[in-house]
């Protein structure tokens, strides 16, 4: 169930990478689809009822590792949102810049390059 | 001292350095950049002939033969790959000293570029699959706003581009990433091969599918290469070097390669694959660049074309194709990179790069036309030059496998490149004057410099196929490839 609404996610950021047609718009859609990711790998260390992954020193390891959820993947998601934060300010910057230059939003009107 | 981590800690120190002391003073920035790159290139030929290295990044060795931190890994092919780029992105330095004049804030311009060389040194050398991801996203986030560097209307227009599909490149190959995660319980490459150890379920199929289009999209292979040539031409011209030189080949074969070869294991289905991705990509893209009218349009589809060759020989999966796509690698960066800087050299004498105002400039340009012809014949694979031995040893390959329809391929579109290129030394450097050449005059001694450096390797590359430089260079690099499997015990040292 979890999944099938990350797949859903997923497929919503790919329909607006490549239906829409504002620029902001596929900005948002490129936000989307790394959200899904990100989530994807968060279910990947879930555990149902876990606790968080801080061993402190009053706990069993064998107990705490039976009962912790995964932390590598929170790891992951930390730095995949960094690198994804860097992207769309790169994006959003180019985006700006290319509404000063043709005064539209509009990817039909920029179209100076064949393709 | 150990040396690996200092080929991604120097030059992204660098990269933080420079526009700290050099926005003033645009020579200071000029020094540094080519001492940086130069060091990077002396360091990568130091390295050439070593046994395998495991670099332990914070002292976290491994536990019982179970990797607990990241690892880099200083192999064959990482060797291979670091003389590579490091040779591209020093002539490349030496080249922006006078081209990149006419911009402003160089300081800028070589802290991004020094930043895409870490990132590349970083996929190079990496034995973890995430960290592979986080090197992937540095180098492309500096080829982006590189590609923008000009900040005029198709330069923006060719970044914003390139920003999506790089983007939902990455997203793919970071899904592939946590799917391998979630199968395994583990981002060490050398431990994922051990665990998957060749044994195929259908979800591995699926894991490889997402990794072959996301890598696919990085190296624009066939269907995925409409973001290429807007790219490529729109980024300065000694970006351009890099990015069809290098870049692409970093980032998107070396990355592809590894992870089938190497933690995935070749099969049938992937080389197969493999060799029909490499031979669309040869076709299409020699057909695509036969009608270009602007010279660096024309080299960005020419590049497709010459790297469907590369994945065609990695695809053959024996020991002689993959060294021969390694030779034609190294080759296309060295001959690539030098007919976009003679195109860059082109734009900066006349302004144009249109083929219609061009022509004639033999008399007024001696040096760039004949690096030109230099480039171009290496590239057609006219012998003695260094691309038609990488392209022979290629298509030999494809016979000795048996896989006689696709060295038919090969040897035709290698036809049609030569008549290709024909084309555009008549059309540029050749035939009835154009417009653009009474403005015409020879570019500064730096340009020249790095000109004349790599049409000199053209000619010399081809002595790599001799028995000792075979030896030392080229078979360690082809043999972690072909051996695959047996990565996992050189790097965990079982």
């Amino acid at each position: 169930m979890h999944y099938a609404l990350c797949l859903a996610l997923f497929l919503v950021g790919l329909y607006g990478v490549m239906v829409k047609r504002n620029l902001i718009k596929i900005v948002i859609s490129l936000v989307i689809l790394e959200s899904a990711v990100n989530m994807f790998i968060i279910m990947i260390g879930y555990r149902k009822d876990g606790i968080a992954p801080i061993m402190s020193k009053m706990m069993d390891p064998e107990v705490f590792a039976s009962r912790s959820v995964d932390p590598i993947p929170q790891a992951l998601v930390l730095t995949a949102i960094v690198i994804g934060l860097g992207v769309t300010a790169m994006t959003v910057a180019l985006a700006m810049r290319l509404y000063e230059k043709y005064g539209t939003y509009d990817i039909k009107e920029i179209r100076n390059l064949k393709g | 001292m150990q040396i690996i981590p200092l080929f991604v800690a120097i030059p992204l120190g660098a990269a933080f350095f420079i526009p700290m002391v050099g926005r003033k003073n645009p020579r200071l920035s000029d020094t540094l950049a080519n001492i940086t790159t130069l060091a990077l290139f002396l360091m990568a030929l130091s390295v050439i002939g070593k046994a395998t290295q495991v670099y332990w990044m914070g002292g976290w060795v491994p536990r019982l033969g179970i990797p607990v931190g990241i690892n880099l890994v200083l192999d064959g092919v990482s060797i291979f790959m670091l003389v590579t780029i490091t040779l591209i992105s020093f002539l490349v330095t030496i080249y922006s000293i006078h081209y990149m004049d006419k911009f402003t804030s160089k300081a800028r311009f070589y802290s991004l570029f020094l930043l895409m060389v870490a990132g590349m040194n970083g996929v190079a050398l990496t034995g973890d699959l995430f960290n592979l991801y986080v090197f992937l996203e540095i180098t492309s986030i500096a080829s982006y706003a590189l590609v923008a560097f000009g900040g005029q209307h198709e330069e923006l227009e060719a970044s914003f581009k390139y920003v999506v599909l790089g983007c939902v490149a990455s997203t793919l190959v970071l899904l592939g990433i946590a799917i391998t995660y979630a199968m395994t319980g583990s981002l060490n490459m050398a431990q994922v091969s051990t665990i998957i150890g060749g044994n195929f379920k259908p979800i591995h199929l699926f894991t490889m599918a997402l990794f072959i289009s996301g890598f696919g999209l990085k190296a624009a292979l066939v269907p995925f290469h409409a973001w290429l040539p807007d790219a490529h031409p729109s980024a300065p011209a000694p970006i351009s070097a890099m990015l069809s030189g290098v870049v692409i080949k970093t980032i998107g074969i070396y990355a592809l390669v590894r992870v089938m070869l190497n933690v995935f294991g070749m099969t049938p289905l992937t080389s197969y694959i493999l060799l029909v991705l490499g031979t669309i990509s040869m076709v299409v893209g020699v057909l695509l660049c036969m009608g270009q009218d602007d010279i660096k349009r024309f080299l960005a589809y020419s590049s497709i074309s010459q790297i469907g060759y590369i994945v065609l020989g990695f695809g053959l999966g024996t020991r002689l194709g993959i060294a021969a796509a390694l030779f034609h690698l190294i080759n296309h960066a060295v001959f690539k990179s030098l007919l976009f800087l003679n195109s860059g050299a082109v734009e900066y004498a006349t302004g144009t790069r249109d083929f219609s105002k061009l022509g004639g400039l033999k008399d007024k340009m001696p040096v760039t036309t004949t690096t030109a012809v230099i480039g171009s014949m290496s590239i057609a694979g006219v012998p003695p030059l260094s691309g038609f031995w990488s392209k022979l040893f290629i298509i030999v390959a494809c016979v000795q496998a048996e896989r006689y329809g696709f060295a038919a391929w090969a040897a035709g579109v290698s036809v049609l490149t030569l008549a290709a290129y024909l084309r555009m030394l008549k059309r540029t450097f050749y035939g009835q004057p154009g417009e653009a050449q009474p403005a015409a005059r020879e570019v500064p001694m730096s340009m020249k410099l790095s000109m004349v450096a790599l049409a000199a390797l053209c000619v010399v590359m081809g002595m790599l196929w001799m028995p000792h430089a075979q030896r030392t260079f080229l078979i360690p690099a082809a043999r972690v490839l072909q051996e695959g499997l047996t990565y996992a015990s050189s790097v965990l040292g079982m």
